[in-house]
């Protein structure tokens, strides 16, 4: 989701130096083998490359904190070593590892505990919370930081509750990298409401700072055979609210694509109305920044043996313009046909200009963004390695 | 006692070869992340089990054991497996 960065007022200028000054989008990359930073100009056609951060490291997600638009996290570890948490305070030009990073709490003599094998999302907290941030793991587990992702202490029960730990499943119950939990999302109104996914595991919220939690689940469909009631079976790939509407969220799950419209708890199906030959399922969802009936997808082949590559090797997204009723193909720009490509959960997301730009990353190293909302597309860069999350943060020019 | 670092943590040691002391295996790991923060938790998770793909020999006789006693004569040597792609 695209953040906007906002500063204290500059006192020192005219209102008309204000105006000429133009916003640039920062877009992270974090790939299999590194992380970049591609700094666009205020027309966001031409972009400079900073990168490679981490060469060789595995960066799961690399995140801008949109409350000073200078600090970033990256969630880091190698093929050998263990995670860690790395973290800049001027932009991505030096970095330090965090003192505490993510890790679960001892288990007791005799039991078994759980080691984080990866940090796989990173969450700014509330506007009103400085240095707050989440993190959820691989395993499942949900990590916060009061101190600007320096140290991170186990958030909430759920990491140790038994009801949880039966809903997280095993290592064998998660996806082929590891069961993840993601989707850590703040209601911008009330720092104490909290949403969180995971695959497996379900969709869950806590309105009370994470002391506890409850899962939605209903209108949920899960793989056929299983019982739709067990939280264990329901794997959501990917949770947003709509920043103009924080009472919407839409939810891209391994079984359909769904809106939910609070106070209501029941999930609507809303990808029924996508091309049949395309289907409904995807890795991410991607919400326009002022609009809650605009949001797109990016479809993947989820038939037979779940391919999870573009339907038919024809990319494309799909946007849908009034809250899923119907849904308009988006390919323009992108290859017409023998692109075998996925764009994983974390890999698309939308900046906040207008008309609001999409990137997304792909599995391939590719980099594509598109000016207009999703009608052209254009590569930013290729040859990447495997691109695992893209995300998109305005800077106002300094 | 010396302690042979893979290249893979040379970034907390800048050198292929530190100081470390104590009387256990684990106590010269705790020794060796008071003098390079965060490196400890590169190799042994927070269960205090080895990771999978970190081996630590003293005197070329793999140890699987934190509190395996040590000398000050010992020489420790951790190597990351030769996988990945």
């Amino acid at each position: 989701m695209a953040r906007k960065i906002s500063k204290p007022a500059d006192r020192t200028r005219g209102p008309t130096t204000r105006a000429r000054r133009a916003r640039r989008v920062l877009v992270a990359v974090a790939t299999r083998k590194g992380a970049w930073l591609y700094h666009g100009d205020a027309a966001r056609k031409t972009w400079r490359a900073d990168g490679p951060h981490f060469l060789g490291h595995v960066i799961s997600h690399l995140v801008l904190d949109p409350r000073d638009g200078r600090t970033l996290l990256a969630a880091a570890k190698t093929g050998h070593l263990g995670p860690t948490v790395f973290r800049s305070t001027d932009l991505g030009r030096t970095w330090k590892e965090a003192a505490r990073p993510p890790a679960f709490a001892k288990a007791a003599d005799g039991k078994e505990g759980r080691s984080v094998d990866h940090t796989f999302w990173l969450t700014p907290g509330h506007a009103g919370e400085a240095g707050v941030w989440y993190a959820g793991t691989s395993p499942q587990g949900l990590f916060r930081s009061g101190d600007g992702g320096v140290t991170w202490q186990p958030f909430s029960p759920i990491n140790d509750d038994p009801q949880y730990r039966k809903w997280m499943g095993t290592v064998q119950d998660g996806t082929p990298d590891g069961p993840k939990l993601h989707s850590i999302i703040v209601d911008p109104r009330d720092a104490a409401h909290l949403y969180f996914a995971m695959s497996g595991g379900g969709v869950h919220e806590s309105v009370d700072g994470g002391r506890t939690w409850a899962p939605i689940l209903k209108g949920l469909e899960v793989v056929e055979g299983f019982d739709r009631a067990e939280a264990t079976f329901h794997d959501p790939h990917c949770v947003r609210l709509c920043p103009s509407n924080p009472d919407r969220l839409y939810q891209q799950n391994h079984c359909g694509i769904y809106r939910l419209d609070r106070p209501s708890d029941t999930w609507v199906r809303i990808g029924k109305t996508m091309p049949r030959q395309v289907g409904d399922i995807g890795f991410p969802m991607v919400v326009h920044p002022r609009d809650a009936d605009t949001a797109w997808v990016f479809p993947m082949d989820g038939t037979a043996v779940w391919p999870r590559t573009s339907p038919q090797g024809r990319p494309a997204a799909y946007a849908t313009r009034n809250g899923g009723k119907t849904w308009q193909r988006l390919d323009a720009g992108l290859p017409a046909s023998q692109a075998w490509w996925t764009v994983k959960r974390q890999a698309m997301t939308a900046d906040a200009a207008d008309p609001v730009g999409l990137y997304l990353g792909t599995t391939s190293g590719e980099l594509w963004m598109s000016r207009d909302e999703g009608r052209r597309w254009a590569c930013m860069a290729r040859h990447l390695p495997e691109i695992y999350a893209v995300e998109a943060a305005e800077l106002r020019s300094r | 006692m010396k302690v042979l670092i893979p290249s893979a943590l040379r970034s907390y040691t800048e050198h292929g070869e530190a100081e470390g002391s104590g009387a256990t295996l684990g106590a010269v790991l705790a020794d060796l992340d008071r003098r390079y923060a965060g490196i400890r938790f590169r190799m042994i998770d927070e269960q205090d089990r080895i990771r999978r793909h970190i081996r630590i020999f003293v005197n070329g006789e793999q140890v699987r054991d934190l509190s395996q006693p040590l000398r000050a004569t010992d020489e420790v040597t951790i190597v990351q497996a030769l996988s990945g792609g």
